[in-house]
């Protein structure tokens, strides 16, 4: 058999419910590794930061959960789309799955926000563009899902609920770029992929042990969901 | 290491409030969701 065919194999929901529950226990497993082992280079390893001394270790949380709200709202605008366009059930149903999840690690980006702005900005909220557009994102995570759950029809509800995540997906870039298209209080990005991270090593590290960390745990918690959602529907 | 004791580890040089206020936060909604799985998973089977 070609990958090509066993590809489509597993589109069907019936054949991708056993492979979705292997590849969530092991992200289990990952995640809760890689969270230990973020966590204790974050508080264990990384030194005190010189200008926000102790507060800035926030940022291990608040990061990773930042980018896996904008990242799992790609994913999840990327899946509607497809269900869209093919009609597939199973990338409506991925959709469907990876909104609560996406939505909970926006309001963790905000929440930590909050606590981390408080100390350094003195302030727990303001109207920055930067902020502003994350809150826009947690509405259109909460508008998808309420959209979803007030269509009964769960083939009319993929389809209205992937009109509004295609839609809402220009607030990604928004959000990416505010630091830099307006001026906010929100200081630009410490790591991107073009120039070197201007950050302690250390500190690095721990970040992006907590961002695998949370990924994996999103992964899982998705995959989960979505065989929820299987056994439900089918 | 970065700490002289447990009290000092607490005190996260005088923003315990704010650190340990995101990380409880993160956690508990971490494991709200988990458990709600859990529970819609048994439903499901069900």
């Amino acid at each position: 058999m070609s990958t090509a065919i066993k590809w489509f194999w597993f589109a069907s929901p019936q054949t991708f419910f056993p492979l979705a529950g292997t590849i969530a226990r092991a992200c289990w497993i990952g995640a809760a590794l890689l969270a230990v082992a973020g966590l204790y280079v974050g508080f264990f390893v990384a030194p005190t930061d010189a200008q926000q001394g102790e507060a800035y270790r926030i940022i291990f949380i608040h990061v990773p959960a930042a980018w896996m709200s904008m990242f799992l709202y790609v994913v999840m605008a990327c899946w509607a789309a497809i269900g869209l366009a093919f009609n597939t059930r199973l990338s409506s149903m991925m959709a469907s799955a990876i909104a609560p999840t996406g939505a909970l690690f926006t309001f963790v980006a905000l929440w930590t926000g909050a606590l981390w702005g408080r100390p350094t900005w003195g302030a727990y909220w303001v109207w920055d563009a930067r902020l502003t557009s994350e809150l826009i994102l947690l509405f259109l995570y909460l508008g998808f899902m309420a959209l979803q759950a007030a269509i009964d029809d769960p083939r009319r509800a993929d389809r209205a609920g992937a009109v509004l995540a295609i839609v809402g997906v220009v607030n990604v870039p928004i959000i990416y770029y505010s630091v830099q298209w307006w001026n906010t209080l929100h200081q630009g990005a410490s790591v991107s992929l073009t120039r070197a991270p201007s950050m302690a090593s250390t500190m690095l590290t721990g970040m992006l042990l907590m961002a695998l960390a949370f990924w994996l745990y999103g992964i899982a918690a998705s995959l989960v969901r979505v065989r929820c959602i299987i056994r439900e529907r089918e | 290491m970065n700490w002289g004791g447990w009290s000092e580890f607490w005190a996260m040089g005088g923003y315990g409030f704010y650190v340990w206020g995101s990380y409880a936060v993160t956690a508990v909604c971490l494991a709200t969701e988990v458990f709600l799985l859990r529970r819609r998973t048994r439903e499901a089977k069900a």
